[in-house]
Order: C-alpha cells, then structure tokens, then sequence
C-alpha cells in the first residue's frame, strides 16, 4: 500500500488542486484522523509488530533478551500443555459456536412474532448480555454448585443423580458453554432478527398461497436468506470461541485437572505467571495464523459455494 | 461485509412497538414464557443470595427460598472490601473510555469521511488491519510498554487502551459517509470553518451513532476483565470486575456477599439497558456487523 501511495503521488500532484490548498486541507485532514491514530496504531500496530520480534526470542521481562530464532515455534509443536488446550478450546468452539447458532435462529424466529408480551420476551432474552464474565462466573460457580447450586437441587426434586459440575473434569466446559450461551444468546438473536425482517413477508405470503407447508417455507424461501448471515456470524462466533479466557478465569481457573485450559489461557498463564514472554508471543501468533488462515479458506468456500447455488 | 450503519437500520426498526392492538394468543407463548424464565433465572438467584442469610445457603439441602430476607452480605461487602473504591475507579474508567471515544472516533470518523488528504486511504486501510489483530497477540507487548512508561498499577493503565479503537472510527466514519454532504456545503458557504462546520451542524446529527459508540464503549470498559488483570496488581486501583474475581478465589464460601458484589457490578448496566434497550440492541447489531 505505502508502495502505491508513493508511485501515485507524483504522477497525479501536478493535476490536483494549487498547492498552498492541498496543505491546508492535508493539514486539516491529518488533524482530524492523527490523535485517533496515534492511540490506535501505538496500541495495536506497534505491539503487534514487537510481539512478533519477541516471538523469536527469548525474554523474561529482567533480563535481556536472547534471539532464539524459530525454537519458540519449534516448542509450541511438542507442548503437551499446549496441546491439551487445543483440544479443550476445540471442544468448546464445536459446542458452542453450532448451538448459538441454533439457539440465535429458533429465538430470533420466536420473538420475530406479533404477539402480546414480546418486548418483555426480547428483554429477558437480550438483558444478560449486559453482565460481565466476572460476574457470570461468579453466577455460574454458584448455580452449578454441587453443594448448594440450584441446579443440583432441581435434579434432587425430581429424583435424578447429583453432577459434579464444574468440579467433574467431563462436565465443566459443558458447564461453561451453556452459561456462555446464557450470555451471549442476545448476539446471534440480535443479528438473526434483523436478517428475518430483512425478508419481504411477500414472498412467505406467495410461497403459502402456492401451497408450500411451513418446513418447505423455512427451507427454500427463509433459510438461502438466511445463509449469507449465518456463514458471517458463524466466524465471528468462532473467532470469539477460540479466544476463550474470561469466563474460565472466573469459574474454573483451568481445572478440574486442566480440563478447562484454553490456548489464551495458557497465553497468559506462560506470559504473565511464568514470564516467558517470548514464547508466550509465538503461542499468541500462531493461534492468529491459523484462526486468520481458517477464517479465509472458509470465506473463499462459502462464496464460491454461494456462485455455484 | 455490511456496513454497519446501514446495518442498523433493520434491528432499530425491529424492535419499534407497532400500534397496540387486540392479539389472539399465540402458541408461542408456550414457548417463549419457559425461555423467558430459564433467562431470568441466574439473575433472579443472583438477587435473592444477594439477601439471604449464610445460615441458609449453607444449610443441607439447599432450600429454594430463603427463610427470610437479609442485607448482611451487602453490608459485609461495603466494610469488608474496597467495592466503593473499585465502583468509583470503573465509574471513571467508563466515563474516561466514553468521553475520549466519542471525541477521538467522531474527528477521525469524519477526516476519513469527508476530508481529502494524502495518505488518507493508507490510513484507513492500517485502521481497518487493525480489526483482525486479536487483543490477546497484544497483550504482552502492551503490558512491556507500559511497564516501561511506568503506566502499569495504576488507574491510567486502565484507562489507555480505551481512548480509542478502530471500530469506533470505522463505526463513525460510515455514519458520516451516509449523511447527505449538501447540509455542509451549506455551512462552508455561509463561512464557517471546518471546525465550525463539524461541531455545528455535523455532530448535532450523529447523535444516534454517538450513542450506540457510546454504549459499546460502556460495556466493553465496564466490564472489561483480561487488561486489568494484567495491568493492575494494586487492590486501590482495581476495577470492580477484577475486584470480583479477586475477590471470588480468597472468599468462596460467602455466597451472600458474593452475590451482593455481583449485584453491584451488573445493576447499573442492567438499569441502563432497560432504559435505552433500543439503542443496547442496535449497537449489538453493529457488534456483529463491523467486520
């Protein structure tokens, strides 16, 4: 980009505007976008570059750094530790990026009704949205509290076996995922609402009078509407799912057993609790390669599946 | 991808009332009454162990009621934790967050919208990159920095990475690309300066994206867990969400208290959003529509 900014500039100077103008509307121009940027770029921009340099070396935040070259990367292939994150974190994005999907559209599809008491149905479904992860996980260890949680004392009224909860290494990420749902159920709700109203009742009202039953509607009038929509909230559910932290920061803190750990948890933990910075960097680098390089190939597969159709 | 302006749009008008009229009643209601509840029910749990004695919660097995209320773990909150202190410090972080935002992401927003300057197109395009990089590649470099810039443990570190963002100035800049330029050219002709033309007649307009900027500033400060985490090991300068969670790992058992901090940390959001709830749902919408 800067390559092409350069090679157009002279070419097109001479046709533009006087130049006493042009710095005065550069000026101006730079005025209003420069403080933004200067926040903007300085946090994100510049770390970003600097994690990259880190992430071949070697640095504990005292001493000084020693280059390593691509040992970093090297490690990250053979952690163990690493390598049960990834599978936790996989468990996680694969139970909760299908079912918030699912709960979004059949919510979206519920309250997208004219009856009595919507507005009160759509606030209690969005209003949890609001509540930080902090106190969610807070919410979440009580509720699901083998001891005292409301949850285990349902299943004691109607006779079924106590659960260990979060403190069963097989139940506590589907523990999380369902109190990630709670909160985040408004997202997808939100987004799939408005891509329903975006549909002319017209067409629903011509397909019925032409005799269609209402799973041929859903399926061949409202759902290749709906497609584009679900692909875009899809990945972003994804991306969101991958960097889970908050909320098993304050349930499970990684346990039981580690079942819990996720990539930036390990993140953190290696960063800021063992301070290896360098590898802490190349862990966080990868995990963006190959989020960015899954998000592309799936955008690639959905828009040429989108010509085909 | 959508841009979110005009993406707004559908979900503002999505949840505008329509005339009240008689309805017949829906099967849907058998539905929508059991989602609703199910809903509602960690906050409703989250009140009443907010109010219930220790002696209860503790008792086996748990009853579902409370044998009477109590505002003992609020009042063990407020001596036995700095809640005060930690509600103040986030009341300033948001507040901070919020102010800076709209005034930074509305000039930037604008520059890119409507003003021609060399470089201006590189510079939104960095903006734009900017979007994909994850907050967590960012983390270690950042917290680096401002350890070097003595930034670190201290209410400022808080504060700084939510001046500004890049979807602050994206969301603004496609605001101020769907307003009609007539209206300031006509402000440029009576001779007002750029300026003048921006605080007058532009900004007056942009009162619906302020305030959706506004409120995803809010929630994301608010409620914000990772970077203080981070940043701030002084329990002076803790916010209340890591004043939470703190607080969650050292006094497990005290359910009431407990509760009673939750209570405190989500009720100002939860009043906020009963009362804009149209612009919270159109700033979720543009959430989801910034890429």
């Amino acid at each position: 980009m800067t390559t092409l900014g350069v090679r157009s500039r002279p070419q097109t100077a001479p046709t533009r505007r006087p130049r006493r103008r042009l710095t005065g509307e550069a000026l101006a121009g730079w005025g209003f976008v420069a403080p933004a940027l200067v926040v903007v770029g300085g946090l994100t921009l510049f770390p970003g570059i600097w994690a990259l340099v880190l992430s071949f070396r070697s640095w504990d935040g005292f001493s000084p750094p020693t280059a390593v070259g691509t040992q970093n990367y090297q490690d990250l292939l053979t952690d163990a530790a690493l390598g049960g994150a990834v599978l936790h974190t996989l468990l996680y994005t694969v139970m909760f990026v299908p079912a918030s999907l699912l709960l979004g559209l059949l919510l979206a599809t519920a309250l997208n009704r004219r009856i009595r008491f919507i507005g009160l149905y759509r606030t209690a479904v969005f209003v949890p949205f609001v509540a930080s992860a902090a106190a969610t996980g807070i919410l979440t260890t009580y509720l699901f509290s083998p001891q005292f949680g409301l949850v285990n004392n349902v299943l004691r009224v109607l006779h079924l076996p106590q659960q260990g909860w979060l403190e069963d290494s097989h139940q506590a990420m589907v523990v999380i995922t369902i109190m990630s749902l709670w909160g985040q159920a408004a997202f997808t709700t939100v987004i799939y609402l408005a891509a329903l109203q975006d549909i002319p009742g017209e067409t629903i009202e011509a397909a019925r009078i032409d005799g269609a039953g209402s799973a041929q509607i859903f399926w061949r009038v409202v759902w290749p509407q709906l497609r584009p929509v679900t692909t875009f909230v899809g990945i972003y559910q994804t991306l969101q799912a991958v960097q889970l932290f908050d909320l098993v920061y304050a349930t499970t803190r990684g346990g039981p057993l580690d079942a819990t750990q996720t990539i930036v948890y390990q993140i953190w933990t290696t960063a800021f609790q063992k301070l290896q910075f360098g590898y802490g960097s190349a862990v966080a680098y990868a995990l963006f390669f190959v989020t960015l390089a899954v998000t592309v190939v799936v955008t690639l597969a959905q828009r040429r599946a989108g010509r085909t159709a | 991808m959508t841009t979110s302006t005009v993406g707004l749009a559908p979900a503002t008008t999505a949840l505008t009332r329509r005339p009240r009229r008689r309805l017949p009643f829906s099967p849907w209601h058998l539905l929508l009454v059991p989602v609703a509840l199910l809903f509602m029910l960690p906050f409703v749990e989250m009140f009443l162990t907010s109010l219930t004695p220790a002696s209860d919660i503790n008792r086996f097995p748990p009853a579902f009621l409370p044998s009477h209320l109590t505002l003992s773990g609020y009042e063990k909150l407020f001596a036995e934790s700095s809640i005060l202190r930690w509600l103040l410090n986030t009341a300033v972080v948001s507040a901070t967050s919020i102010v800076s935002h709209l005034v930074l992401c509305s000039l930037a927003g604008y520059g890119f919208a409507r003003l021609r300057f060399p470089g201006r197109t590189f510079g939104f395009l960095a903006i734009l990159a900017t979007i994909m990089i994850p907050s967590q590649l960012l983390m270690i470099p950042t917290y680096v920095m401002f350890a070097k810039l003595g930034l670190v443990n201290n209410l400022g570190a808080a504060i700084v990475p939510w001046l500004a963002s890049a979807f602050g100035i994206f969301l603004m800049r496609q605001f101020f690309l769907s307003l009609p330029a007539e209206l300031e050219e006509a402000g440029r002709i009576d001779g007002c300066s750029r300026l003048q033309v921006f605080f007058r007649i532009v900004l007056p307009l942009a009162r619906p994206a302020m305030a959706t900027l506004a409120i995803f500033t809010l929630l994301g400060s608010w409620n914000d867990l990772v970077w203080p985490l981070v940043a701030i090991n002084d329990e002076q300068n803790f916010t209340l969400q890591l004043g939470l969670t703190n607080f969650q790992g050292t006094r497990r058992t005290d359910w009431s208290l407990l509760m009673a901090g939750n209570v405190v940390a989500t009720l100002p959001l939860m009043l906020l959003f009963l009362l804009a709830q149209k612009q919270f749902v159109a700033t979720m919408a543009s959430a989801g529509l910034k890429g």
